[in-house]
């Protein structure tokens, strides 16, 4: 399998503090990747850096490369505009913007392409379609996004990530604030979606990290401990850290 | 007992000192009503639309003062809006020390008396408009040759008092106000949701007009109308700059006055029939300002229902 995303002796640094030490992780393909570690490990940095979001923040910075395609995305000539087209990114909790159903999935689509209404509504609802969300919303297109479930709301907001046609999506957490149902949903969904695209999943729950992933990446104090498919690494994992990490012993 | 006894007669003042503010408002009302009794029983509604005013003949006409008030009104917020906005997106994102010095400067500015405002207005902003502003948008933009609306917006002959220079006041006044509020509900974004706006590839202005904006809309409206509020009632600084013509104004360039400065004017002087129409047009500012807060409430409340919260 080719590989999508590749991190190359990675650093990051808040300020003087550094919290990413020499990340060296292949990303394949059209796979789940599960990035799992104890809180403040640097999971959730390690993504932020793939869209290079930790931009709109001050006195934050990465160093080394992280490849995409064989690019390095990192480098300033990057246009930053077009890597987040290409790599959509879901939070934590769902974060649909104060507009439309409609509107949330076509704003993307207003970004970054010139379509007509026509184009612009098929690929709205190829985009919902894709998110499991089109039978539940077709009937209330025009009414607000902050006005569905929370899990609808963040089946919206995968919707919209996956509307402009990326190849990677980065889920932080998708699913934390999210009853089990809504839960079940997603990752059924996030299975149905690797087809298309690639993605990289932080997650704090081992059961998920197993279910869904296929690669995984243990973080511990911004190291990456170790990787590999998740079979190996929860069947038989290289390091101890590792071990007490997913037999629950620390974290 | 003794204890239950204390705790419930702090109950008691507390409900009367909630009621005494609502027996003020109250108050206000009846006593402009009162007092403005016997101009409407002379003029009727027509003191609204009559724009004559004069003592001496004992004619009444609210119209000038109105034209006046809303006008500045307008101005201030035409120009103090985008200014505050864009400023209050800046001090947001801006490096913590720039953002407390500027922050700190604002809040100052909204510290420094009215009447300040308007001796600097005549003696400083008069003469800039007379002698560069004005000739600027008369001689060089000929603002007044645009079809239709032209004439009102300005004219040839200019002396840096008029309804432009007081919005000008006016703009200056509660552009801190309304700044101080945009900058605190755009802080109140949540970090995700910005970050979601630029997630998709948005541009910093694309993600301020497409997301923030709209989300914190309440809030902006909110701070519109604390600044509307001020300006409307705003007397010191406007009385100073605009002229005090109770006629009606032609354009931006004209004299005129407002209801509060019309009402400072003339109450030194005022008996009979002319202070009943000073009540009267402090009654229509009392209901102007209600009509704002109610317009705003409503306003706020369908915006809210939208964003289904």
């Amino acid at each position: 399998m080719p590989l999508k995303l590749e991190a190359k002796n990675l650093n990051f640094f808040y300020g003087n503090e550094q919290v990413l030490f020499n990340n060296n992780l292949p990303v394949e393909e059209k796979k789940i990747t599960a990035v799992i570690g104890p809180s403040g490990c640097g999971k959730s940095t390690f993504l932020r850096v793939c869209n290079r979001i930790f931009e709109l923040y001050r006195n934050q910075r990465a160093e080394g490369e992280l490849l995409l395609d064989g690019v390095n995305v990192l480098l300033p000539e990057v246009d930053v505009l077009e890597l987040r087209r290409n790599v959509g990114m879901i939070f934590q909790k769902p974060t649909p913007f104060p507009m439309s159903v409609f509107d949330n999935v076509a704003y993307p689509l207003k970004l970054h392409f010139k379509l007509s209404r026509r184009e612009t509504f098929d690929r709205v609802e190829q985009a919902l379609r894709g998110a499991s969300l089109w039978d539940e919303v077709k009937d209330k297109l025009k009414t607000s996004g902050l006005a569905l479930s929370g899990g609808q709301q963040q089946r919206l907001c995968i919707a919209r990530a996956i509307a402009a046609e990326p190849e990677v999506l980065l889920m932080d957490e998708p699913t934390s604030a999210l009853d089990p149902l809504a839960t079940s949903k997603i990752e059924e969904l996030m299975v149905e979606l690797k087809k298309r695209f690639t993605i990289m999943v932080v997650t704090h729950n081992m059961q998920q990290a197993a279910r869904i992933s296929d690669a995984t990446a243990f973080f511990y104090k911004g190291v990456i401990v170790e990787h590999g498919t998740t079979t190996k690494i929860f069947t038989n994992p290289a390091n101890r850290k590792t071990e007490e990490y997913i037999t629950g012993r620390f974290g | 007992m003794k204890k239950s006894a204390i705790d419930n007669s702090f109950k008691w003042f507390c409900f009367f000192c909630a009621g005494l503010i609502g027996l003020l408002m109250l108050g206000f009302f009846i006593q402009l009503s009162l007092n403005s009794k016997q101009v409407w029983e002379v003029f009727g509604w027509r003191f609204l639309i009559s724009s004559e005013w004069d003592p001496v003949a004992e004619k009444f006409g609210a119209l000038p003062s109105i034209v006046g008030t809303l006008s500045t009104t307008l101005i201030a917020l035409l120009i103090a809006l985008p200014l505050a906005l864009a400023a209050a997106m800046f001090l947001v994102h801006a490096a913590p020390l720039i953002r407390s010095v500027l922050g700190h400067a604002i809040d100052l500015l909204a510290a420094i008396p009215s009447v300040i405002y308007g001796m600097w207005g005549l003696f400083v902003l008069v003469p800039f408009m007379q002698n560069k502003i004005q000739p600027f948008l008369a001689e060089t933009l000929k603002i007044h040759h645009i079809p239709v609306v032209g004439r009102f917006l300005a004219e040839d002959y200019y002396n840096g008092f008029g309804i432009l220079t007081g919005g000008l006041i006016l703009a200056i006044m509660i552009l801190p106000y309304i700044c101080a509020i945009l900058r605190d509900v755009l802080q109140m974004t949540p970090p995700m949701l910005r970050e979601a706006a630029y997630g998709v590839g948005c541009t910093r202005l694309e993600a301020g007009k497409d997301i923030i904006i709209p989300y914190g809309i309440r809030g902006i409206l909110g701070g519109i109308f604390v600044g509307l509020g001020r300006a409307l009632g705003e007397t010191m600084a406007v009385l100073f700059v605009i002229g005090n013509i109770m006629e009606m104004p032609q354009n931006a360039f004209s004299g005129s006055t407002t209801i509060a400065a019309t009402i400072a004017n003339c109450f030194p002087e005022a008996d009979g029939l002319q202070r009943s129409a000073l009540f009267a047009l402090g009654l229509i500012l009392l209901l102007m300002s209600l009509f704002i807060q109610i317009l705003a409430q409503s306003y706020l409340r369908a915006a809210t229902a939208h964003r289904g919260e």
